[in-house]
């Protein structure tokens, strides 16, 4: 169940004077059970482009095939498309709307047609995949601190059970510890589920760590698509777009660059770490 | 001379149910003592719901303490009287641009703060010049706020906090909802302030990078402060920064791990120059 997007333009405000280009002939193809991250400076196209993954926005021009339909198709059934892309918008705590943190996750699954049993079911499922634990359940969801509010809002789009999960900036205003909790549950999420996971983000450290896969977008583009590595190995042209590679990858080419014998690929104080030693063993 | 100082500060709220009534107390800062000296950097670090952000909150009077005191430039805070006083002399900075800015052309928003503090026109003028300048933002004076980025949105906010010329800018997490050059920009501009204006800066921050040059950092945990020092010591005691949900600096983080793998290298390391020059002493 791959998405496919070919030659994708979308056009904001056509025709007036505030008409902007957003994205520009994007084609990718993302398949089922990969964990990419999507990188880019404030308005390079980061946002419409997901919003386009399930049908949110609709392409000016270009196709965009989910499971091989194309969306675009007259009669594709939209409904069913969103059921499968789950969409968790930044600083999703502020939809946060029921009574209590149960049925605030169980809002999704009612809407698709679930029983009460069903939906239920589903909610405490999601609820454990995100790490809430029982005694939250029926706790207003206002009454929770900053992570646990956004890992229940999370829940919410789980509960679903999405194929595709794509969250934008999910650790924005996260202390440490919080930003962790999250991104190791959806590493979790990911390993044990086969879900395929689209991950947006500014930190770059972040992406670093979890994803096997970027996209770089910038003023509406594609202008990167590869493996971490390969990637920020690109920094230079990186930091003009207003990006940057994670710290450790700047510590590989500052000591290579004071003749120390190490590659300078690490994206990870992980790999740093073992690269350093390496070249001391050798 | 001091900037801002409390001793004993405590700040309680009543709890209360869905139906309005008190149902306990929550004591969101517990005895806190600080002492910030005029035109020092300084960080204040603690996970979400740790309580620094009530505890900024009391340096410009939008709380004021429950318990104890804070003084801002020697102002007792909870002195009605001082309250525009205390405004003046502290400013602040909030974490999201967009419920900040005001104005529908850059400059009137950056002239609001002056304005309302019965500035005269001209001298408004003035002010609005220099710190469109001093953030580097006076070539946008003439534009919309809002076809602005993350980074430049807040420079601006920043601007109009100048404007007021105040002796402090307290700044909480003025970075969190920006890119990565938004934020560098961010805190560039704060420490260009604090040089060039002699500004006593206080940022709050989840981004450990931007404290390494502050003068002193607090780390609060439930209400207290639980750690005080300099960057340097106290970026080297990484279990116990992690056992209050915060971390440490990518390089730190690294040059711990090699040390722990029997390198010698010194604790704290703050910057790639410093683990480069470590590492390459002990090739």
């Amino acid at each position: 169940m791959s998405i496919k997007l070919e030659h994708i333009n979308y056009v904001y405000s056509p025709g007036t004077a505030y008409e902007k280009q957003a994205l520009k002939e994007i084609s990718l193809e993302i398949q089922q059970g990969e964990f990419v991250g999507i990188i880019g400076h404030t308005g390079s196209g980061k946002s419409t482009l997901i919003q386009h993954f399930n049908g949110l926005i609709k392409a000016t021009s270009g196709a965009l095939y989910y499971d091989g339909k194309n969306i675009y198709d007259e009669g594709y059934n939209m409904k069913e498309l969103r059921n499968q892309v789950g969409l968790v918008f930044q600083y999703p705590e502020h939809q946060l709307f029921e009574v209590d943190v149960l049925s605030d996750v169980c809002f999704g699954p009612k809407n698709q047609g679930l029983s009460k049993e069903e939906c239920e079911e589903r909610a405490k499922e999601a609820l454990g995949l995100v790490g809430l634990p029982e005694k939250y359940y029926h706790q207003s969801p206002f009454e929770l601190s900053g992570g646990q509010k956004r890992r229940a809002a999370i829940a919410g789009v789980l509960a679903m059970r999405p194929g595709v999960l794509v969250l934008d900036e999910p650790t924005a205003g996260l202390d440490p510890k919080g930003r962790d909790d999250i991104l190791d549950q959806i590493e979790y999420l990911h390993k044990n589920t086969n879900m395929t996971v689209i991950l947006v983000s500014h930190s770059m450290e972040d992406i670093a760590r979890y994803v096997s896969r970027i996209i770089v977008m910038n003023q509406g583009e594609k202008m990167f698509d590869g493996k971490p590595k390969e990637v920020f190995a690109h920094y230079r042209e990186l930091e003009e777009v207003g990006l940057a590679a994670p710290q450790v990858t700047y510590i590989m080419h500052a000591l290579k660059a004071k003749g120390m014998d190490v590659l300078t690929d690490a994206t990870t104080v992980e790999e740093a770490a073992e690269e350093i030693m390496r070249s001391f063993h050798d | 001379m001091k900037m801002v100082r409390s001793e004993k500060l405590i700040y309680e709220y009543e709890k209360r149910d869905e139906e309005g009534n008190v149902i306990g107390m929550n004591r969101a800062v517990d005895g806190v003592d600080i002492d910030i000296a005029q035109g020092d950097f300084v960080a204040i670090l603690g996970h979400n719901g740790s309580g620094k952000s009530t505890l900024a909150k009391h340096m410009n009077a939008i709380l004021v303490p429950t318990g104890g005191t804070m003084w801002v430039d020697g102002r007792d805070t909870k002195d009605p009287m001082e309250l525009w006083n205390v405004r003046q002399s502290a400013g602040m900075v909030f974490q999201n641009p967009d419920n900040q800015i005001i104005g529908t052309v850059v400059e009137e928003d950056v002239g609001f703060g002056p304005e309302n503090l019965g500035v005269p026109t001209d001298e408004i003028w003035k002010r609005v010049e220099d710190s469109l300048k001093a953030v580097g933002m006076l070539e946008y004076r003439n534009n919309s706020p809002n076809k602005l980025s993350g980074g430049q949105k807040q420079r601006v906010a920043i601007a109009g906090v100048i404007a007021m010329e105040p002796k402090c800018i307290v700044l909480d997490e003025p970075t969190a909802m920006l890119d990565p050059n938004g934020r560098k920009e961010v805190i560039r501009t704060v420490q260009e302030l604090r040089r060039k204006k002699k500004v006593t800066v206080i940022l709050i921050t989840h981004y450990m990078e931007e404290v390494i040059d502050a003068d002193q950092a607090y780390v609060m945990d439930s209400g207290h402060v639980v750690m005080h020092g300099t960057p340097r010591e106290i970026f080297s005691r990484v279990d116990e920064l992690k056992k209050y949900r915060l971390d440490v600096p990518q390089v730190t983080m690294l040059a711990e791990t090699l040390r722990k793998k029997g390198l010698k290298i010194p604790s704290g390391i703050l910057r790639t120059e410093e683990l480069v020059e470590a590492l390459c002493q002990s090739n």
